[in-house]
């Protein structure tokens, strides 16, 4: 067990290879409960999140779902978090546990700092619900058909990829349910209340085993996203690093209507990609991912190395894939440099690092 | 903790040691060690014939979780390593004691090993 944002949370329940490849082959069980969960209700609701986020909420129907990060006027990533949209003026936000405090402050500044067109506040209500909501995943191939197995009533197969659907019974528990997870694979995600956690995840426990499901602690989350080439916040965004310096250009809506917090470094970002003049792309840099066809894992912090040796960035995220069985991570490099070899030093011993598209490996998702 | 086996040797840093009638040593990490770890995805180790003082780092053990450094519980000079830990390191975290071996050193001092614990010493440590 470890200490994650204040949460006693398992890194593994057995063993975190093992967790990870029953994901992958069958279902995965995760208590994700400390994530958080805001709801933001009110007249302006949509504008102002329109506002805040970098991502496109206008094609939005009730029950649909969208990632986006949530910038600084820097264009540095404040949070990336999930929205959904229950109904007009009625949105609900999943953020990172160990971003709810810093989110609830930096959303709260926002609503005083940021004005309508007309100069008016936006009418607006945000309330941290992270306390009123555990969240189970099942993450894996077998996973509709385990939970399908427990809401015999409700068609789970329809809810749509990045869609939810609110009050659904699940093994008698009342919870949201919602097609998302941060895998790669099928699965879906349950919103419920506390009380009901311990009895929704025996449920779903005594439904899976049969299927090969098992419990996959925070090593195999961590492991399967990185896999999926999925970002994690600290890691592969954060303060100094912007989704398009990640390659989260598709969560990006810079001509969107009435711009939005860190609008203008962002374009001014692209516009730099987009130059010929080695001035203008100088500074900047990349988050790439790659492979290296050895074992030994190259851990967040260890330097990337141009051929002739000197420091040109940093890994970024680490860890062993367990379907290649080598070495995979992120690192921040030089825009320019994402075509030159890039090693790094493990112990002494120089290790090319092979830049790769993520996803590692093939995903049904 | 009772299943430590009794005929070998520990040390405070978790390795343990099976001393022969030759004065050759086999050397490995505990149980504890490899549960601590978690997945062990690489086991760096030395050749024969590098030799070792007491306490100084022959290799390194790495886990999914971290890497830690392997020390040398007595003093020698390395007879033979492991050579099925590269392509199989869970040899360590399934079988820490028999299969997951890492080398064996002729000790320099046959006499050397007073200061390591026997299992019941060791099993009070990692109680």
């Amino acid at each position: 067990m470890v200490d994650f944002a204040g949460w006693e949370m398992p890194v593994q329940y057995k063993s975190i290879l093992e967790e990870h490849k029953t994901v992958r082959r069958a279902a995965g069980l995760f208590d994700v409960s400390h994530m958080g969960e805001f709801d933001v209700r009110g007249a302006d609701a949509f504008a102002f999140l329109q506002r805040l986020l970098t991502n496109d909420l206008s094609k939005m129907t009730p029950g649909r779902i969208v990632y986006s990060p949530m910038c600084y006027p820097s264009g540095g990533v404040v949070d990336d978090l999930l929205v959904y949209k229950r109904g007009d003026g009625d949105y609900f936000l999943c953020v990172n546990a160990g971003n709810i405090a810093k989110d609830l402050d930096w959303i709260g500044g926002q609503l005083v700092a940021l004005r309508k067109p007309d100069g008016a506040r936006y009418d607006v209500t945000v309330s941290n619900r992270s306390a009123d909501y555990a969240l189970l995943a099942i993450q894996g191939p077998r996973a509709l058909e385990i939970v399908q197995s427990l809401a015999p009533s409700a068609g789970l197969g329809e809810i749509k990829y990045y869609h939810f659907t609110d009050g659904i019974e699940v093994a008698g528990v009342r919870c949201l349910v919602s097609r998302t997870g941060y895998t790669g694979e099928d699965g879906f995600e349950l919103y419920h209340a506390p009380a009901d956690a311990r009895a929704l995840a025996d449920a779903l426990l005594a439904a899976g085993a049969p299927l090969g499901m098992e419990l996959a602690g925070l090593g195999a989350r961590d492991s399967l996203r990185l896999e999926a080439g999925f970002p994690l916040y600290g890691h592969e965004i954060t303060a100094d690093i912007s989704p398009l310096t990640a390659g989260l250009d598709w969560t990006v809506k810079l001509k969107k209507e009435g711009g939005f917090v860190g609008c203008e470094p962002l374009a001014a970002e692209m516009e730099s990609r987009a130059s010929t003049a080695p001035q203008a792309r100088a500074a900047l840099r990349k988050v790439v991912f790659f492979k290296t066809g050895d074992r030994r894992i190259v851990r967040a912090g260890a330097q990337v190395l141009d051929a002739a040796g000197e420091k040109i960035g940093e890994v970024l995220s680490g860890t062993l894939s367990p379907v290649l069985n080598e070495a995979i991570g992120s690192a921040s490099v030089p825009a320019s440099a994402a075509l030159e070899p890039m090693f790094t030093d493990i112990r002494g011993t120089k290790i090319a690092l092979q830049l790769v598209k993520p996803p590692f490996v093939q995903l049904k998702k | 903790m009772s299943n430590l086996p009794q005929d070998i040797k520990y040390a405070e840093s978790h390795e343990w040691l099976k001393i022969d009638a030759d004065g050759i040593a086999t050397i490995g990490i505990t149980d504890y060690a490899q549960g601590s770890l978690g997945d062990i995805t690489y086991v760096q180790l030395p050749k024969a014939g590098d030799s070792f003082k007491v306490g100084e780092s022959f290799g390194v053990v790495e886990s999914v979780k971290a890497a830690s450094d392997l020390y040398a519980p007595v003093a020698g000079t390395v007879v033979e390593v492991n050579a099925a830990l590269d392509a199989s390191p869970d040899l360590v975290n399934t079988a820490p004691f028999t299969d997951g071996w890492m080398l064996k050193i002729r000790m320099d001092s046959p006499a050397s090993t007073a200061a390591l614990l026997d299992a019941e010493a060791y099993a009070k440590l990692t109680a």
